[in-house]
């Protein structure tokens, strides 16, 4: 068998692919360089930027699993909010059980009590994540309908269990002493609690981005949203990876619960639920199962609501929506739509 | 008569409403290559299908060396040692060739000496190496996939069709390396519309109709006889020349 018979005519769409791929990611250049135009005053599109992106980041940490989950075994979960609630509930607890070390002003102590509040809240909705995969999702594999009212169900149950365990009322927990206050660069202040955000949900992404291209685990969840039959056919069991995901997924909602609570102060066992509809409509955009997708679809709507707040408040949440259906009729799978082969 | 590597006794498919298989009784000896033909629709993927555990047989038992792995999921029945190149080929178009290599080679990392011979028998897995999967050619594609396949020692392969849709040559290219890939001792199991491909490789042959066995026999016994091919197959085989 010579080369020369098998030549591949592919010269020329490695470029036009690398123009396709780069070009939503540049949609987050160019909504910030409209916002700046409409906003007009530096110091306030600097705050409201570094707000809308920790805003996003926040929103991806939530909705990264989710999207995974969607594109692995075709699930649609439509408790995903239960681990938001859930783990925002837990990290309080403990956050106020160390209160402290959150009161106390050593930054040391304030930033050992979030951190321990972020494990054992992960901890906690990565378990859960499993007994709501073997008890809710697993019956209920390949039937959309089923899965969308079952898991509906097991919010509500998750939500109601929240008001049993930590009662009724709304909870509020003031930041540790050194997340509170801001930054002030020229005129433009910037919550230090915004770039504490950003940068655990970069690095985040940027881990995330390392495991599903440099592990094996990772090819396997990228081979698996493509074709899980095919993965099976080579002898992985896909239901196995699918529950080492939904676990992940769910620890990674309650990491997003926490830092979320953290952000506004205050937490109620609907605020899961609430937030969904934002992570909906970013794994929307992004294209369902693409994590790059979702980082940016993320963004977007970071960067969009905190612009639109500010310009438009009345048109916030219509503004988000308006730009998925943009976005939609641009590309009606999303920025990122990842090829499915079944 | 050689022992049986694997045999489907009375297997009973049911896709959704669908009937599909009828009692299907087949027996793939060990070693050298099983031809299985049938026109379009006769239920010759649905059979290899079956086997991989990706439908379940609804009746029947199928053996692997005497083993009953008609109940065992998939990835079960892989690592009893049976490979699948299927049909649309499965290629993880969103990974590289390395990673789809990778990946195949699930009992542990690639063996060197494997990979150059395969590299060999399939000269674009080197050329391609380290390009996304996507961008291959449909004959590319189909070398990566039984590539994949092959790249773990394994008792039986599923191939099926892996000439539709290719040019001369590369049938050519595929059916040397499945001449090759006998001379290992791996069973394969050839679903072939294109029958001088067919009778080129195969030793033994069945043939399907309407999801049941209709002949099975040797290969050079169908191949030298005009009328039977003829009377079991009709114009579909000229049509796929
Ligand atoms: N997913 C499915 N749902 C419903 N019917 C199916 C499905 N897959 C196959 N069939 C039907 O089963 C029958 C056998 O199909 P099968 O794919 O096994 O045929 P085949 O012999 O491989 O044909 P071909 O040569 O065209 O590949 C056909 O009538 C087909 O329409
Ligand atoms: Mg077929």
């Amino acid at each position: 068998m010579s080369d020369t018979t098998i030549k591949p005519r592919i010269e020329k769409a490695p470029v036009l692919e690398r123009i396709t791929t780069a070009l939503p990611i540049a949609l987050v250049p160019v909504l910030a360089v409209l916002g700046f135009v409409a906003i007009g005053d530096p110091a306030a599109w600097l705050t409201l930027t570094v707000a809308g992106l920790a805003m996003g980041l926040m929103i991806f940490i939530m909705a990264s699993g989710l999207t995974v989950v969607f594109g692995l075994m075709d699930v649609i979960n439509f408790g995903h909010g239960a681990f938001i609630s859930v783990g925002a509930f837990v990290g309080f607890s403990i956050l106020i059980w160390l209160g402290g070390w959150t009161a106390s002003s050593s930054v040391f102590l304030n930033l050992a009590a979030v951190f321990l509040a972020i494990l054992v809240s992960m901890v906690a909705t990565g378990l859960m994540g499993y007994a709501f995969e073997r008890v809710i999702v697993m019956p209920v594999y390949g039937q959309h309908l089923k899965q969308i009212l079952v898991t509906m169900g097991g919010l509500i149950v998750a939500q109601q269990l929240i008001h049993v365990f930590w009662g009724p009322d709304e909870i509020h927990v003031a930041r540790p002493e050194s997340l509170r206050g801001s930054i002030v660069i020229g005129e433009a202040a910037i919550e230090k609690y915004r770039l504490v955000a950003v940068g655990i949900g970069v690095a985040l992404f940027l881990a995330m981005r390392h495991v599903l291209k440099s592990t094996k685990i990772g090819l396997l969840v990228r081979a698996g949203v493509e074709n899980g039959e095919m993965v099976e056919a080579l002898g992985y069991r896909i239901r196995r990876l699918f529950l080492i995901v939904f676990m992940v997924g769910s620890a990674l909602a309650g990491l997003g619960g926490v830092m979320w609570g953290l952000y506004q102060e205050t937490i109620t066992a609907h605020m899961g639920s609430e937030i969904m509809v934002l992570v909906f409509i970013v794994v929307i955009i992004g294209g369902l199962g693409s994590v790059e997708g979702c980082f940016i679809g993320a963004l977007l709507v970071g960067l969009l609501s905190n612009y639109t707040a500010f310009l438009a408040p009345k048109v916030a949440l219509v503004s988000t929506i308006a730009l998925m259906v943009i976005i939609l009729m641009w590309r009606p799978q999303g920025l990122y739509p990842v090829v499915k082969a079944k | 008569m050689k022992e049986p590597l694997l045999t489907l006794s009375g297997v009973h498919t049911h896709i959704g409403p669908y009937h599909i298989l009828q009692g299907v009784d087949l027996v793939v000896p060990k070693g050298g290559v099983s031809v299985l033909l049938g026109r379009n629709g006769a239920g010759k993927t649905t059979t290899l299908r079956t086997i991989m555990g990706l439908w379940q047989a609804s009746e029947g038992t199928i053996l692997f060396e005497g083993q009953d792995i008609t109940k065992l999921p998939t990835p079960e029945i892989s690592r009893a040692g049976i490979a699948f190149v299927p049909e649309d080929m499965g290629i993880f178009t969103d990974l590289t060739v390395a990673e789809n290599m990778t990946l195949a080679a699930a009992r542990g990392p690639l063996d060197p000496d494997r990979l150059e011979w395969i590299k060999t028998l399939f000269p674009p897995i080197r050329t391609f190496w380290e390009s996304s999967a996507g961008t291959l050619s449909g004959g590319q594609k189909q070398m990566l996939s039984v590539a994949r396949a092959i790249i773990e020692p394994r008792k039986l392969i599923l191939i099926d069709e892996p000439t539709k849709g290719l040019a001369p040559a590369i049938i050519k290219a595929m059916s040397d390396a499945l001449l090759e890939l006998k001379e290992t001792d791996t069973t394969i199991l050839l679903v072939e519309q294109n029958f001088s491909m067919a009778s080129a490789v195969g030793d033994t042959v069945s043939v399907m109709d309407d999801g049941h066995i209709v002949h099975a026999g040797e290969m050079a016994e169908l191949a030298g006889d005009a009328r039977m091919q003829e009377r079991l197959m009709g114009l579909s085989l000229e049509a796929h020349q």
